[in-house]
Parts: structure tokens; sequence; C-alpha cells
């Protein structure tokens, strides 16, 4: 594959972004219905053989309610469904378990019909009270979910939350395979809730069987099933026969090998024992590879719905006043850290993703302008720079990102002391209102739950997030924007889709005028596999299937 | 000897209680809240402190450590905040790896360091004795992380002799039962090496070399055996060694024992997994030591119980 200039990706971007308003545009002529056309399974695919995935931590769980980190995070999406999920390798929704769904004009009824005869591993046919079931399950706070709070917007919620009720009561299963969701405000997001891991479908009897352990003993609907958990040592996945999409998945069965060290897992790469290295490759390894044509060749780079960005707490002189952050903004040179990370990303100028529905690309953002920074200080009242402290996490390359933060912000006078902590403890300080000036967000940035631009705002640009313990780190609230994007949330029509995403470009904008972030880079990703792997690059590099999409790659040297 | 093996197991509990103290003071201190862990950043506040009541974290620390304590002596060690396992499952299923890694770095330093220490003692003040003594203190001096990924990258990546890293086979044992024993091995060639001096010079042994005993007879049918024991005794001091060692060797190798599983929780802020392996090691620490100060007198009548 050969590596894209950013020019050529501006270019795919838009293709992809005109053909989300084309499908919006059908969805309009449907009537708000929409029907899922099967996706086409790729025909050069090669049926049977086994892979290995190497990851260096241990899988956490594999229980939909509870998994929330980028490595279970799809595995659980090929041990379970939802009633929604995404086009392979696109961000584009489609009706999953569910055969077809309709919104009401109001926004706030949304009906799905389920696909008939669909089984879950253990034989047993899925039906809506499974669906019912497991969103209770979810909602419900005995469950700790992490995720409960992303269904908020079903009508009953808050009494499920509070412990005041066991069962949401704007679920209604209308029969088998129908299923009614009340919302208690029109919601654009819905359907992405609908295809988050939190919302896929368990079954109540092996639930109850294993209790906490259901994790342990993850059984669905999905394209795999678990066929062996080793504790520390190695996760087994085979191939379910009564998988309901015909013709998936491709492979036979997925070992993931676990406690494998990034850089062990390069070398057996090298000598051919594995075919993805699940933790990508080593920053240090990283030009070592590029540099050679057979290795290169087999790395797939994509986008991916990540932004790293500098906050600067708005509540805390001399953040307080637009000028000075401002200043900072003009102060970073974007280009120079993005080197400094092997190119490993593309400088950003808003918070928002280039891949992500919204994102602006005719922003200009701030330009790096040193004399400029200077003198906005210099109205600022802060001629001579001051002193503060820049939060960063400890590992690499966030110390040595830092530093260059560093440098730059001294060259126009800012005395930046580095603090650099273990992940938690950044995250600490960021969440006290009194905790940290700045802090530069790597390694902990945020990555999107789901490709929707309102990912983004709530919970760390919105006034929700500017609590204690929240991640709102620049404490920025603007109420006038929190009351727009509440009214671009409730544009729920798909026809306005691209409306609605101008009005989150607008917020966005706003926001880059109050400068309480220094957007710095969107990092790439680069996912090497073995030379045997077939499938479509987009299947490597799937926003949505973190590193691979499992269910639809395959391998060519097989009959 | 009941007596002292009474009063030593008394001091054993009360250290095991401070450590289970200490350790639950620091990661109660931790300025990082172990909810916001697991709630995860999409989180509201109330489902955050709901949390928080469900796993008694809003009590205040004498309950908790207390609440601890009582659960520990049934044997619970609570479920992981992260992976929702039962902590004794968790570190159940990774002590075997761990054991069999002790052992192999045992047989690895006993081996390579007696053998070390003999020759030098032989040969000592001659330039063998010289190089042998440089080598076992670039054994005992280098970083544990960094003899790994050499012995990794010559015998694994380029001689191909054993696998990269993993777990199964003997084949994998070697490598990383090798990095933990070049440590040890450095200490048991130097203590060798003077046990083995200080035997040399006996009187029995120049009465056997008197008598006109061939010199290996002499070495390995009458000093070695007197030498080696005070050597051996010091196995059960090694524990505590061990378990610093694991977290680092385990992690290079991707060995499944308790030290990867005690990384890894660290990072993610795991409390009770951190707080499960610390109790293990320590126990096992403790027990080493007895066991050590025990077996001493049979192995070395020159030392006493008192």
């Amino acid at each position: 594959m050969k590596t894209k200039n950013t020019r050529e990706r501006e270019h795919d971007m838009r293709r992809y972004l005109i053909s989300t308003v084309a499908a919006s545009a059908l969805a309009l002529a449907l009537g708000m219905t929409s029907v899922r056309a099967e996706d086409i399974v790729d025909p050069n695919a090669k049926q049977g053989g086994a892979i290995t995935i190497t990851y260096k931590d241990d899988v956490a769980t594999l229980d939909p309610a509870i998994g929330y980190d980028w490595q279970n995070w799809s595995m659980i999406k090929s041990l379970f469904d939802g009633l929604m999920d995404y086009e392979p390798g696109t961000t584009n929704l489609r009706p999953d378990l569910a055969e077809s769904y309709e919104i009401a004009p109001d926004g706030k009824t949304f009906t799905f019909k389920l696909r008939h005869g669909v089984k879950f591993h253990n034989g047993r046919e899925m039906t809506a009270d499974d669906v019912k079931y497991s969103l209770d399950r979810v909602t419900n706070p005995k469950t700790q979910s992490p995720g409960a709070g992303f269904f908020g917007s079903i009508k009953g919620y808050d009494d499920v939350a509070a412990g005041k009720a066991e069962s949401l009561a704007g679920i209604t299963v209308v029969d088998p395979y129908t299923i009614k969701f009340e919302l208690t405000r029109p919601d654009a997001t819905f359907l992405h809730v609908m295809a988050i891991n939190f919302s896929h479908v368990v079954p109540k009897e092996e639930v109850e069987k294993y209790g906490a352990d259901f994790g342990k003993h993850p059984v669905g609907t999905g394209a795999f099933k678990l066929a062996e958990w080793t504790l520390g040592q190695r996760v087994v996945f085979e191939r379910n026969p009564d998988y309901w999409h015909k013709g998936l998945p491709h492979l036979d069965k997925i070992t993931f090998e676990i406690g494998q060290e990034p850089i062990v897992a390069l070398l057996r790469l090298q000598k051919g024992e594995i075919d993805v290295p699940g933790d990508g490759i080593p920053p240090a390894k990283f030009q070592e590879v590029m540099a050679d044509p057979e290795q290169k060749a087999r790395v797939v780079e994509g986008g991916q719905l990540h932004t790293g960005y500098i906050t600067m707490n708005t509540t805390m002189a001399p953040f307080d006043n637009v000028k000075v952050r401002q200043a900072v903004n003009m102060a970073i040179n974007k280009d120079r850290i993005v080197q400094l990370i092997n190119n490993r990303a593309v400088p950003a100028n808003q918070p928002l993703p280039p891949s992500m529905p919204g994102y602006d690309k005719e922003f200009k953002g701030y330009p790096y302008d040193v004399s400029k920074a200077k003198a906005l200080l210099a109205e600022a009242g802060h001629p001579d720079g001051f002193d503060t402290q820049l939060f960063a996490m400890n590992t690499d390359p966030n110390p040595r990102i830092a530093q260059a933060i560093q440098q730059d912000l001294a060259a126009v006078g800012i005395k930046a002391s580095i603090q650099s902590l273990a992940q938690a403890n950044v995250i600490a300080a960021g969440g006290d209102k009194a905790g940290a000036p700045m802090i530069w967000s790597g390694g902990m940035a945020w990555i999107a739950d789901f490709p929707d631009p309102s990912n983004f705002y709530g919970p760390i640009l919105g006034c929700a997030g500017a609590v204690p313990g929240g991640w709102n780190w620049s404490w920025y609230c603007n109420k006038e924007l929190d009351a727009k994007a509440a009214e671009a949330d409730s544009i729920v029509d798909p026809a306005k889709a691209g409306e609605r995403a101008k009005m989150w470009s607008e917020i966005y904008g706003k926001i880059m005028e109050d400068a309480p972030w220094a957007p710095v880079f969107n990092e790439q990703r680069f996912t090497m596999k073995s030379a045997r792997m077939g499938g479509a690059d987009n299947l490597y590099v799937d926003p949505v299937h973190i590193p691979i999409n499992y269910d639809n790659v395959y391998v060519t040297d097989v009959q | 000897m009941i007596a002292y093996l009474g009063r030593r197991v008394v001091q054993s509990v009360l250290i095991l209680l401070g450590v289970s103290l200490i350790t639950f003071a620091l990661l109660y201190l931790l300025p990082a809240d172990p909810v916001r862990q697991i709630a995860g950043r999409s989180a509201t506040p109330e489902t955050v402190e709901s949390i928080r009541r469900q796993l008694g974290l809003d009590q205040p620390f004498v309950v908790q450590y207390w609440q601890y304590l009582t659960s520990l002596l049934s044997g619970d060690l609570g479920r992981s905040y992260i992976q929702r396992s039962e902590v004794t499952e968790l570190i159940v299923s990774r002590l075997p790896a761990s054991l069999l890694l002790m052992v192999g770095a045992i047989a690895c330093e006993v081996v390579i360091g007696l053998t070390m220490g003999l020759i030098a003692a032989v040969k000592r003040g001659t330039a063998t004795d010289q190089s042998l003594m440089v080598a076992s203190f670039v054994g005992v001096s280098a970083p544990q992380f960094v003899v790994g990924l050499l012995l990794l990258y010559v015998f694994a990546v380029r001689l191909g002799w054993f696998p990269i890293g993993g777990y199964g086979t003997w084949r994998h044992l070697v490598l990383p039962s090798l990095t933990m024993g070049i440590l040890g091995a450095g200490w048991y060639a130097r203590m060798m090496r003077s046990s083995m001096i200080d035997v040399l010079r006996q009187d029995y042994v120049r009465t056997a070399r008197a008598k006109g005993l061939a010199r290996s007879a002499i070495i390995f049918r009458h000093a070695l055996p007197n030498a080696i024991l005070p050597v051996i005794a010091m196995i059960g001091i090694d524990i505590g060694i061990f378990m610093g060692g694991i977290v680092v060797v385990e992690s290079v190798f991707g060995w499944p024992g308790i030290g990867q599983l005690a990384w890894q929780a660290i990072q993610r802020i795991d409390i009770p997994i951190i707080m499960g392996v610390t109790l293990v090691s320590a126990f096992a620490i403790v027990l080493g030591n007895l066991l050590a100060d025990t077996v001493a007198p049979f192995i070395d009548p020159r030392i006493k119980l008192r």
C-alpha cells in the first residue's frame, strides 16, 4: 500500500462526505424508514484458516456492558451484535440485528423490526425481549456499566439509574420481532447509541448463570464464539457456523496471544509467527519498518476519530483571558510536533478529527505566528509572559511532546514547568477545578465512542463535563453553545444530517474563537499485518473495529 | 526449636499485617480515583457515586481496611476493578508460571554461580579468577530489562535457538530463567568463591592433600560438600529477589505469571489485584526466609536457633 499524502486523504474524505449525504437523501425518499441492504461479501475472500493476534495486556472482560477499552471493543463486536452497526471499514450506519427501523416525525419514537432466525451461541433464538433485557441490564446501577450514561434519552432512564425501577419504561416489546423506544427528547445520536457495544444483545439465561463472571463466559449472536480463555495466555475465538449473516466470518479461528510486548510482537511478525500485532508498531521501530519496502507494504495507514490537544483552564488566571488562550494557539508549532512523532499524525486546527462529520475543512484555525502571539500576550497585560504548569502523561512520546510545547511557549515568554505524571493522576488533576492550568491530552485524549460530532462536545467541551471529576479539563462552559448543541442533536431526520453537521461545525468554530483548547494533531493509525492477510485496506484501519475488522478479513493461503 | 518456630510465625504474621496496612494505605492515598477508572469517561457523577457506594469506597479508611482484612481471613481477595474477576482466581491461574520460572531461575543461578565460584576459588589469584569475578560483577549490576532483551535478540531473533517470548515448552523457559538467574549467579559465584577458599584453608583439606589424594578428589569429595552448604541455605532468601525480578522479566518475555499481572494492574490502578499480588509476594518472601532460617542449622551446625 502506498502512504497517502494529506491532500489525497482530504479527497477521500470529501468523497466519503458526499456519499453520506447521498445516502441520507435516499433515506428521506423512503420516508424515514431504513431497510438494510445486505453487505456485499468480498468475492475474493477465502473461507477458513486461522490467524494469531498479539496483545501486551490481559483482555479485561468480554461483557458488552462492561468492556470499554480499545482492545476488547472490537473483540466484543465479533461476539455480540446490536440493533445497528456500521458498514465494514466505514462510519456509515446500517441496521444489523434490526432488519429495518422507523423514526416517528417528532424524532422521539424509534421502532425496530428484528431479523428472524438469529440465534445466540447457545442455540436459542434472539427476540425483542432479549433486546429489552440487555438495555435494562446495562442501565441498572448494579451492573456498574461505564456506558450507562449513553442511554440517558430513553424514557424512564432516570428511575432506573436512581434504582427506583428495574426496567426502562420507554422500551416496549410490541411482538417478538418488533421493539419500540420512546425518548424524552429527539436524539439524533440514538441510532449510533444502538450501535455501541453497551447496547449489544445478551441472553438473560447465560448472564444469570455466570453472574459477575459473564464477561469471562460471553454468549452472544456474533460472528465468532469464545472457544477458549486461558487467563494471562490466550483467548481463542472460533467461527459461529450459525451466524445469521451468510458467508461471514471468513476465518475459522482467531487466537489472541496475551502478554506480548509490542517489540517482541514485531519480531515475531517479521519471523512470520503472528499475523497482526494488536498494539501496533512500537514507536522506536516505526522508522525502521517504514524504511523497509517489504515491511512498509504490509502497513495500512488510516485516520482515527482522535484529536490530541492542550487544554487551558479557563477559570484560572491568566487563562481566563481569551487573548492568552489565543496566544497559546498561535505559539505552538504543530508541524514540528508531528515530526517529533515520526509523522504518525496530521496537524489539527479544530476539535473534530477530519474523518468526523461536521469537520470544517475550510476552517483555517490559528496560524503559527510567534510575533502575533507575543502581541496578544502584551494586549492581555503579559508583555513578559508568565509562569505556569503543563501536565502530561509520563509515557513516551508524551513527555517529549510536552517538552516541545514547553519550548514553543518559552519562545513567546510563557515559562511552563512540566508535571509528568501517571495517567490516572493527570486525569485526577484535570477533573479538579484548581488542579491543572494546562494539560497535554496525549495518552488520554478523546477517541470518539461513535462517529458523530456531538461525541466530542458534551463531556469534554460542554458544561456537563465541567464538573469535579469530569473530562472538561478546560472548565469551559458556554451556555449558549450548550443550547445550540441540544438543538443540533434534536435534528433526527436523516435528510437533515447535512444541516445538523453544519450546525456542529459552527459550534466548534465558536469554540475555537474562545480557544479553550489548542488542538495539536489528529493521530493516524498504522496497522501492520502478515503477508497472507487479505481483504480491503479499510478493514485494517476500520474506524469502529480497532485494530481490525475480524468478521470480514481473511487469509489467502487456504484452499 | 518449637518456641523459636512459634515466635517466628507470630513475627511473620505481624510482618504480613504490616505489609497489608502499608500497601492499603499507599493505594488509598493515591491521588487517582479508582472509581473513575471503573466508571469510564462517559459516566455521570451519579453513576460514579453509585459505583463508589457499591464498592464501599465511600467508607472511611479504617472501615475499608477492616473489611478487606475480614474478607482476607476467609480467603477472599475481592474482585478486580477492571477485569471484574475474582483476584484469587487471577492469581492462582498465574502462580504455576511464576513458580516454574522461579525453579528455572534457581537452577540457572545455582549451576552457573556455583561453577563460576568453584573455578574462581580453585584458580584463585589468576586471570581466570579475576575475569570470573568481573563477570559476576556485571551479572549482579546489569539491569534485567537489558539482559532480557539482549538474550532475546541474540538467542531467539538472531540465532533462532529459542522462541521469542511466550510460554509452554522447556524451550520457552530457558531465556527468562537465564535472565533471572544471571543476577543470582553473580551473588552465588562470589559467595561460593569465598566459602570455598575458606574450606580449602581448613586443616582437613591439608590432611587430605598430605595423604596424597588427587586434587579433583579433594575439591569434589572433601571441600565442595562443605563449601556448598551455606550457599544453598541462601536460596530461601532469594525468593525476595525473585519477587522483585519477575515483574520485569515476565513482562519482557510475555511470561504469564503474577509479575505481569501486577504490572498491568499498576498501570490500570486495579487496586484489588495490586493488593493481592503484594500480599502473595510478601507471603512467599516471609515463608522463604522462615524456611531458610529453619533449615540453616541442619545444614550448617555452626548456626544455632535462638
